[in-house]
């Protein structure tokens, strides 16, 4: 490339790099515009919340159903949730296996915003609630009253409060399978009750025929089938047009009301938001600092070259800063540090070039050359040193919870991201400079240190 | 070259290093955190003035909660330590704290951990030392493969290996101190933060091993110690600088950042100067040494 080349290239990164900063800054004010779906994810210990982990005994299931009851599980726990409002709950399960090597189940639930955390435990360890309701004579009226102005069909408020328990619930019922109507070929949802909940369900249906029962799931109603006539075979069909997958998650759901893994709390996480806001401002401030610092040590010790290093620093920062966003990657305390860690280790690169930059200056009469050596030489301690610690980040990664998880991998990021800048951006810069002929004043420019 | 000349001199001094950091984990045992061991803690602030710690103290005792240590942190702030407790135990605690709610608090933080959870982090913890550890000994093995005279590739990564032990080592030792006479905990940061020192502080011994590398393909040097002494001297400047910039980041950390990774930047900083150090002063040192004992 000629030194235009090398002008433009370094013109180009220069607006690229005032681009992204522009994203970055923006896209953190608070407004509608298209950049604000843009945010720093924060990680519960940053945005304060409530980090639950729950045993789930499977020890009794057979390990092909053991798929199936995870996803009921956590159906039924995500409807709990609901409940409470809470903006991107997490909802995991996964199987460990423990010191004898026997599977074990796990459920991580993760609520941020959630500190009061006594009601959430209460309701998401109850086993889950299944229950047959039929109407109330208010839903009676009300229905009529909608039949009067039939067309203007108004969605019904509250159904809570229109349907009464009638005792039959998910302790009377056996199992629940999904089967598709040989006609149609639509989804049906059978359920099987025991002898007590036959006769029940026998009575409810013959008293109801020509009205709605309704199915509860933790006291919100999953389905409202219509009853035909009196069902006395214990067994009962759900038709409603469902689609295949909402079926299963029906029979999943069933199941896990008539047959939970049982859960029980493992561990309990609660961080209050003003600990998580002080931690964000604290972070920033050590990450101002430090990068200050380092420039300053930059410049200082290795004058033009620690300048344009500094340079590429900031563009690694404006890079890396953007990538957390578009990922988007879940900043932690840990994850911070892990970044302001990464400012350190990115110019590390930077004085490997450099160092050995000098070297060739020594060596050879031209500019070009020594340069080009400089860059070309030093990269294989530069390609070991990182990829030693790019091994550590991806064990680190797999030993870790979620706090250390992110740490991993801004500390990963921030390496790959940081040699790409070190080397390339840095490189082009120098070049741009066009130094021409190797002078002494030139020379001691590109000097460092005491000398 | 004075750092091989005085090689025995800081041999020495890491050896003493390590005793001392072995001993201090034998004596005083290795303060593990509640992530490690399972226990509760809790962090909450009183709204209005903070009560004598005293009072607070003979209130909790009211309650059947085994060995508690109580801290007051902050101006109003109180943390407390406990066994695993459970969310009814946790809020009997609250209501306690606030005297029924006379003295209004805020609660900051709260963690319980049961002993499961903490056994299967020890165990991982373990694991992803040991594999770091071996797979930087197969890396540098590797890269170095074609490097044979006077010792070949594995020894290179043992010796970087040797000095990774005694970079872990030594701020293991200062936290088992820190943990008898001040604050310390060995918790899930800790491991992490000696997993990137074991990362970063092998980079110092892979430029110097780099640059002995290429001085013996480049015939410098009489003798190997010689080449080894060079090479020190070429790279000792960027070795140390290297360090530095991180280490300033780290202070940064410490001094300005979140309470929470306070004392994961000091376990890295100890890490890298006590890294640095290994990697100058002894791993390349002990080439030389090998390398003369094999001759015999």
């Amino acid at each position: 490339m000629t030194i235009t080349g090398y002008r433009i290239t370094a013109a180009l990164i220069f607006i690229f790099g005032i681009l992204l900063g522009c994203f970055v800054f923006l896209s953190e004010r608070p407004s509608d515009s298209f950049l604000a779906r843009f945010p720093f994810k924060l990680g519960l210990d940053l945005s304060g919340g409530t980090h639950l982990l729950y045993k789930a005994d499977i020890s009794t299931l057979p390990e092909e159903d053991r798929s199936d009851s995870f996803n009921a599980l956590r159906d039924v726990i995500e409807r709990r949730i609901n409940i409470f409002g809470v903006s991107e709950p997490v909802v995991q399960t996964e199987v460990h296996s423990d010191e004898a090597g026997n599977p074990e189940g796990r459920l991580i639930i993760e609520l941020p915003g959630v500190t009061e955390i006594n009601e959430a435990i209460q309701l998401i360890g109850a086993t889950p609630v299944l229950e047959f309701k039929v109407e109330t004579e208010e839903f009676e009226k009300i229905r009529a009253k909608l039949e009067q102005n039939s067309g203007t069909s108004t969605p019904i408020e509250n159904p809570e409060t229109l349907y009464v328990s009638t005792g039959l619930t998910g302790e009377h019922l056996t199992s629940a399978q999904i089967q598709f109507n040989t006609v149609t070929g639509e989804p049906l949802v059978v359920l099987n009750f025991n002898d007590e909940g036959k006769k029940l369900f026998a009575k409810i249906t013959e008293d109801n025929i020509g009205k709605t029962v309704a199915i509860f799931l933790d006291g919100s109603p999953i389905t409202t089938p219509y009853v035909r006539e009196a069902i006395t075979t214990g067994q009962a069909q759900i038709e409603g047009q469902f689609t295949p997958e909402y079926a299963r998650e029906l029979v999943g759901s069933l199941n896990a009301g008539a047959l939970p893994i049982p859960i029980s709390l493992l561990s309990t996480q609660t961080i209050g938001a003003s600990l998580g806001d002080e931690a964000v401002a604290k972070g920033l401030k050590a990450g101002i600092v430090g990068l200050l610092f380092v420039s300053l040590f930059m410049v200082v010790w290795y004058r033009l070259p620690g300048f344009l290093a500094v340079v590429s620093l900031t563009f690694y920062m404006v890079l890396v800063l953007s990538l957390f966003k578009l990922i988007p990657v879940t900043l932690t305390a840990a994850g911070i540090a892990g970044f302001i860690l990464s400012i350190g280790i990115a110019v590390d690169a930077n004085i490997l070039i450099f160092e050995r930059l000098k070297e060739e200056l020594f060596e050879t009469k031209k500019m070009d050359e020594a340069i080009d050596n400089g860059f070309s030489r030093a990269w294989f301690s530069i390609r070991d040193a990182n990829l030693t610690s790019i091994l550590s980040a991806v064990i680190l990664f797999w030993f870790g919870t979620g706090v250390i998880k992110g740490f991993a991998l801004t500390l990963t990021i921030g390496i790959i991201v940081s040699m790409l800048s070190a080397i390339v951006v840095t490189k082009i810069f120098i070049k741009a400079l066009g130094l021409g002929e190797k002078t002494n004043r030139i020379v001691s420019l590109m000097g460092s240190g005491f000398r | 070259m004075y750092i091989l000349h005085y090689r025995k001199f800081f041999y020495i001094i890491s050896g003493a290093l390590v005793a001392g950091s072995f001993l201090a984990i034998l004596m005083w045992g290795i303060p593990l955190g509640i992530d490690f061991k399972g226990g509760s803690l809790l962090e909450i602030e009183y709204v209005n003035t903070r009560p004598d710690i005293q009072i607070i103290k003979s209130r909790i005792a009211s309650l059947d909660l085994g060995n508690v240590l109580i801290q007051e942190t902050g101006e109003r702030g109180i943390l407390l330590r406990a066994k695993e407790i459970t969310e009814e135990v946790h809020q009997e605690v609250l209501v306690t704290l606030s005297d029924k709610g006379k003295e209004p608090i805020s609660e900051k933080r709260f963690t319980s951990i049961g002993p499961v959870i903490g056994k299967e982090l020890q165990e991982k913890a373990l694991i992803s030392i040991v594999l770091v550890v071996i797979l930087i000994i197969v890396y540098i093995a590797f890269t170095f493969r074609h490097v044979s005279k006077p010792i070949n590739s594995w020894t290179y990564g043992l010796i970087a290996v040797l000095a990774l032990v005694h970079d872990v080592t030594i701020p293991t030792g200062v936290f088992a101190f820190l943990g008898k006479f001040s604050t310390g905990e060995v918790d899930t940061l800790f491991v992490t933060a000696l997993l990137t020192i074991l990362g970063l502080s092998v980079n110092d011994s892979i430029v110097v091993f780099d640059r002995i590398r290429e001085n013996l393909r480049l015939r410098i040097g009489k003798t190997f110690e010689e080449t080894v002494g060079i090479s020190l001297r070429q790279t000792i400047t960027r070795s140390i600088n290297t360090s530095l910039t991180i280490i300033i980041v780290l202070f940064a950390i410490y001094f300005f950042g979140p309470e929470s990774t306070k004392h994961f930047s000091l376990v890295l900083i100890i890490g890298l100067i006590v890294g640095a150090y290994s990697s100058i002063f002894i791993a390349s040192p002990l080439l030389v040494d090998i390398a003369k004992r094999l001759k015999k």
